[in-house]
């Protein structure tokens, strides 16, 4: 029977690393991800887990931990934020390249500099290219839930990626709600033992991995990989399904809310979802027809989907935790807008880019930006299309 | 399975392991890394006294050793360093055109 209990976002990672028992955590602090080692070290000193927690020197030492135990054939785990996320920069590459299916917990924070420890999504969008399955979530139900699907989804086969599993920094980790909790044998069973067909373990079989890729074959093992990112797309639409069948919750590529007949919308990621999804019902009972997209799945990127639950938006604007320095707009803008591109009758796009280093979006913030989309819906007049949010302006 | 022995500079993405992962052992032994050489060291079998001292010297064993005695070298994985060269006492190797 599942049970209530009040977590913070880092906590109930924790619960789920302790549910899953992983065989091996690369484990370093940082603000605001610290938590999760912390607690999970608790677990592995009350003998709760069977897990082998090696505390290193470094973020970069903590992915390559996990990079050497994933290769020997374990489960690897570990959590992280901001400038330990960007210390990992290589190894994420490596983990990728040589498709190793491990999970990390990002607490997601600004990076310096100006040095900030406060949210936003900087350091994970940094990290967008890296080959990394990336999911994100709206709150602690979702972290959680999301959790305890990654490893699923990284290890099944034709996929071999890993997974990011991002959550807003203390907005998420340290915000504490009352979610719904699997029993530790439901969650043991969703994952299933770990069978790797090849490990460095296996002394009946030699094994090499990672080794030095000459020119003749690195584009090949690049489009291995670019097509596992495409298999995966169908591979968190599965495990989804298996989750919403044990669980009743239900998760896609993203979450449309109040979309059904909604002529302007918001694209967004993350906690900020929640503040969007308030102003959106105080519009909708003024008889505003808004909606926004929460983007869960940001990496594989839902391309087609998105712009299909976009397509009867006439003004959409892309909301963006993080400046790209595109000089022309955040990430999520880029790929939102060529999307749509693909669509016969486009919307309007605008990019904002919002709440840096932890600054605070209101419902207010929202309900003006809605007005600004109206604007552009009734003119067609997208005016500047590349604005910040609640920036102070001379 | 696919063997790395199997695979060469036409197969396909599809034909590949994923991440180039390597199901073999020894599998240097196949692959020609002896085409880096821009100097080709030549063994004067009739100045060797066999004291395999650039036996153990090459980095690349390309110096093979056959029943207690020095042959000559393996090409495939020769460098041209000449490490082996220096190692010598007797002046026995040379790089090909310095003969002499």
């Amino acid at each position: 029977m599942a049970h209530l209990d009040r977590l913070s976002g880092n906590e109930a990672v924790a619960v789920a690393m302790r549910q899953i028992d992983p065989d091996v955590m690369g484990a370093f602090p940082i603000t605001p991800s610290t938590e999760i080692p912390q607690y999970f070290a608790q677990y592995v000193a009350d003998g709760k887990v069977h897990t082998e927690l090696v505390t290193v020197e470094s973020e970069h030492s903590s992915m390559s931990v996990c990079i050497g135990a994933a290769a020997a054939g374990g489960r690897a785990v570990s959590a992280t934020s901001s400038a330990g996320l960007a210390l990992m920069y290589e190894l994420l590459y490596v983990a990728a390249s040589s498709r190793l299916p491990i999970v990390l917990a990002v607490s997601t924070r600004a990076l310096t500099g100006p040095i900030n420890i406060n949210n936003d999504h900087s350091d994970a969008m940094g990290a967008r290219d890296s080959g990394w399955i990336q999911i994100y979530a709206e709150n602690n139900q979702e972290v959680y839930d999301n959790y305890v699907q990654a490893f699923p989804i990284a290890e099944t086969a034709g996929v071999r990626l890993p997974v990011m599993i991002c959550m807003d920094g203390f907005i998420t980790s340290h915000a504490v709600e009352n979610i719904e909790m699997l029993e530790d044998q439901q969650v043991k069973d969703f994952v299933g033992e770990y069978n790797p067909e090849h490990f460095l373990l296996n002394s009946k079989q030699p094994l090499a991995v990672g080794p030095y890729d000459v020119t003749n074959y690195y584009m090949e093992h690049k489009k291995q990989e670019a097509e596992a990112m495409k298999d995966a797309k169908q591979a968190i639409l599965d495990v989804a399904k298996r989750f919403e069948e044990m669980s009743g919750r239900k998760y896609g590529f993203f979450e449309e809310y109040r979309m059904e007949d909604a002529e302007e919308a918001l694209v967004l990621i993350g906690s900020t979802a929640g503040t969007a999804k308030a102003a959106v019902d105080e519009l909708r009972a003024q008889g505003r027809k808004v909606g926004l997209v929460k983007v869960r799945v940001f990496r594989p990127f839902p391309a087609k989907e998105l712009a299909q639950a976009l397509s009867r938006c006439k003004a959409v604007a892309v909301m963006d935790k993080c400046e790209g320095f595109s000089a022309c707009g955040g990430p999520l803008f880029a790929e939102t807008r060529s999307a749509l591109y693909d669509l016969e009758n486009r919307p309007k796009a605008i990019s904002i880019v919002y709440g840096l280093g932890g600054r605070d979006v209101s419902t207010t913030d929202i309900k003006k930006l809605y007005d600004r989309l109206e604007n552009i819906a009734e003119t067609g007049e997208t005016g500047e299309i590349y604005t910040h949010m609640g920036v102070r302006e001379a | 399975m696919i063997y790395a022995k199997d695979i060469n500079e036409k197969t396909p993405w599809q034909g590949l392991t994923p991440g180039g992962e390597i199901y073999e052992p020894a599998t240097s032994l196949t692959f020609n890394t002896g085409d880096w050489r821009t100097q080709t060291p030549v063994f004067l079998a009739d100045k060797c006294k066999q004291c395999l001292l650039c036996v153990p010297y090459c980095p690349d064993s390309a110096s093979p050793v056959k029943d207690g005695k020095r042959g000559e070298f393996d090409l495939m994985h020769c460098k041209g360093c000449g490490i082996c060269i220096t190692a010598c006492p007797f002046d026995a190797i040379v790089f090909e055109g310095e003969e002499g």
